[in-house]
């Protein structure tokens, strides 16, 4: 390996593919057959929904430097979608109405979007964030989205794919592994296209990518649209694979931070970081708890958890923005490299 | 989704190469009436009466500008003469107040900035504009996103079309870097690279999508006197190779004179002279420009640029 900085997004490296190939060995083989229940349901279910989400996300912030504070309005659409798709059709396969879903999320993705054509940066951020208010007042507004459930919560349908049940731990980490697998698929094969790098021109120089021929209002959408539908079908795995129940809470502007959290601490414009990010995310309050618990005793009940989890999280981001603005992946990647240079 | 996104070919481009084949054009040979890139008198720009003013800051005014194909045209001037203010006026970035700019056949009161690249348009920028996050490889071949035909589901899905216009366009991307000198750094992010280089990576991002007019905003702008020797192999090239109008703005008046057919010169917003490199050099407007020693405008901004030094010091 060489010690020069690589520009990432390009399909290269045997050794990458292998490491990924391995992953996906441990993934569907290793894991599912050694895991236990808590494994699944408290850690990874929900590690790969919020993933997937903080993939989607990227592709707007990350890639073209567009900041969204709305994501959580996107993965409720998407989880809301998804439920009445499985209760109006009743003989939609889950993996269309997964789909399906996405794509009206992706709509109210392009129509979020509308403002980024005249708004940048933090005027853009309130503008989605006009979106988070007003997905929230909608859901708690129209009965008819949630099936006119007094609460407003509405259990999740069961996972059936082809006639094969999923509805337990292990069947529901497989088919989020499944999906977010195949999106991540399709996000690599997005951001290493053409369009990718039109994407990234916007973010870096919208003047220049104008003058080059990038249709800069199209591809601002097009961002907005393909983050909108992965973040959509985060929103419906988060729902139907994890919490197995549809709530407008879940989905607050709390939920919108964590996933922007995710992609800044997992490192922006790479799709690792927000595997990373969301790993960190996923973990960090179980290791508080345990250390919390160690240390303190009874004393460390749920309340003080949460506000030492908030403090030590703001606390992280700080930090890591300070030492490493490109994230746990640029951090990742020098440590490859000084090991690649100790190797050699 | 794929049609929509699908870049259209305008009708006027539809008889151009995709890619760079050999010498697609005559170089600086003028084809009267050939071709719809240049009008009858084989101009491939024509700036005609062009005024531009900020609130009550005049920019330029009435500028009268002619380029023929293969031509290589400077626009000097001392600093704040309205120089980069004209090329952006040119490339639709500023809205002129009054006058037409023509490209090839068709004339514009305001150029529209998307459709630049399908004009056959392309520039440098005086600050570099280059996208940092991407790797060199990838800032050139961004220079042919108008070139682009595959939609983004042929793309994702690996079509043969779009493996293919890929597969060109990376050929193109190559030869282009090879031809500037940039192979090893090819995978190196673009902003990583010291400025010299970068000056040299926006060169070819504007080269590789072989415009019929190339406009350079300061391309040797702090440069050293190899650097600046490079520069000027690379645009003598860049019109030899594909026949390309080239619009300079220089303030390294020799590198000028060597390298520019005509030179139009600009002084507070207005031209002062056009002609070739030894008639404005002897052009009493302009030595008064620049050496400020005539009448009223006793500190010409040349002058003025070289005395603040010693003046403060």
């Amino acid at each position: 390996m060489d010690a020069l900085p690589r520009a990432a997004p390009r399909p290269h490296l045997p050794a990458g593919a292998l490491g990924l190939g391995a992953l996906l060995v441990l993934a569907y083989g290793i894991v599912p057959l050694t895991g236990t229940s808590y494994l699944f349901e408290a850690l990874l279910t929900p590690f790969l929904a919020l993933a997937l989400a903080g993939l989607g996300l990227n592709l707007l912030t990350g890639y073209a430097g567009l900041l969204s504070l709305g994501s959580a309005a996107f993965m409720a659409v998407g989880a809301y979608a998804a439920f009445n798709l499985s209760l109006r059709l009743p003989g939609l396969p889950l993996p269309a109405s997964l789909l399906l879903a996405g794509f009206v999320a992706a709509l109210a993705g392009l129509a979020a979007g509308l403002p980024a054509l005249r708004l940048r940066g933090f005027y853009l951020a309130v503008s989605t964030l006009a979106v988070q208010f007003f997905v929230a007042w909608a859901l708690n507004r129209i009965g008819w989205i949630s099936d006119d459930s007094p609460s407003g919560v509405i259990t999740a349908p069961r996972l059936v794919v082809a006639g094969l049940s999923f509805d337990d731990p292990r069947g529901r980490y497989l088919v989020s592994l499944t999906v977010v697998t195949l999106l991540t698929l399709v996000a690599w094969r997005l951001v290493s296209s053409p369009t990718g790098r039109n994407l990234v021109a916007i973010r870096d120089n919208e003047t220049a990518a104008r003058l080059v021929g990038v249709k800069v209002a199209r591809t601002k959408l097009l961002a907005f649209a393909a983050s909108s539908f992965v973040i959509g079908i985060a929103g419906a795995l988060w729902a139907f694979a994890y919490l197995r129940t549809v709530e407008p809470a879940g989905f607050n502007l709390d939920r919108s931070f964590q996933i922007l959290f995710i992609v800044i601490i997992g490192g922006l414009g790479t799709l690792r970081g927000a595997f990373l990010g969301a790993g960190f995310i996923v973990v960090l309050p179980l290791l508080l708890a345990r250390l919390g618990a160690a240390l303190l005793g009874d004393g460390f009940d749920s309340g003080t958890l949460e506000m030492v989890q908030r403090i030590v999280l703001g606390a992280l981001i700080v930090a890591l923005l300070i030492r490493e603005p490109a994230g746990l992946a640029a951090l990742l990647d020098r440590a490859g490299r000084r090991l690649g240079r100790r190797a050699a | 989704m794929q049609p929509a996104l699908r870049l259209v070919r305008t009708g006027r481009d539809g008889n151009r190469p995709l890619l760079p084949g050999p010498a697609p054009r005559p170089a600086a040979v003028p084809a009267p009436g050939g071709s719809p890139h240049r009008d009858r008198a084989g101009r491939v720009l024509s700036v005609e009466g062009l005024s531009l003013a900020f609130g009550g800051t005049v920019a330029f005014a009435e500028i009268d500008l002619a380029v023929g194909a293969g031509e290589i045209h400077a626009v000097i001037g001392p600093n704040g003469a309205g120089k980069s203010s004209l090329i952006n006026a040119i490339t639709g970035l500023y809205a002129p107040q009054a006058g037409r700019v023509r490209i090839g056949a068709e004339s514009f009161a305001r150029v529209p900035a998307g459709r630049l690249a399908a004009l056959g348009v392309a520039r440098t920028f005086q600050n570099l504009a280059l996208f940092t996050g991407l790797s060199v490889r990838d800032n050139v071949l961004a220079g042919l996103a108008a070139a682009r035909r595959a939609g983004l589901g042929a793309q994702i899905l690996g079509l043969p079309s779009a493996r293919r216009e890929a597969r060109a366009h990376r050929d193109a991307a190559e030869a282009v870097i090879g031809r500037l000198g940039l192979g090893a750094v090819a995978d190196r992010p673009a902003g990583s690279l010291p400025y010299g280089l970068q000056k040299r990576v926006e060169l070819g991002r504007a080269l590789v999508a072989r415009p019929r007019l190339l406009l350079l905003d300061e391309p040797m702008a702090g440069m050293t006197a190899t650097e600046k020797a490079e520069m000027t192999g690379f645009i003598r090239a860049a019109r030899e190779t594909s026949g390309a109008a080239i619009v300079l703005i220089e303030h390294d008046i020799g590198v000028v004179m060597r390298l520019s057919d005509r030179v139009t010169v600009l002084d507070h917003g207005r031209r002062i002279a056009t002609g070739t490199p030894a008639e404005v050099q002897a052009d009493p407007a302009v030595i008064a420009a620049y050496l400020g020693l005539a009448d009223g405008d006793a500190d010409g901004d040349a002058a003025a640029d070289a005395d603040t030094g010693a003046a403060a010091a």
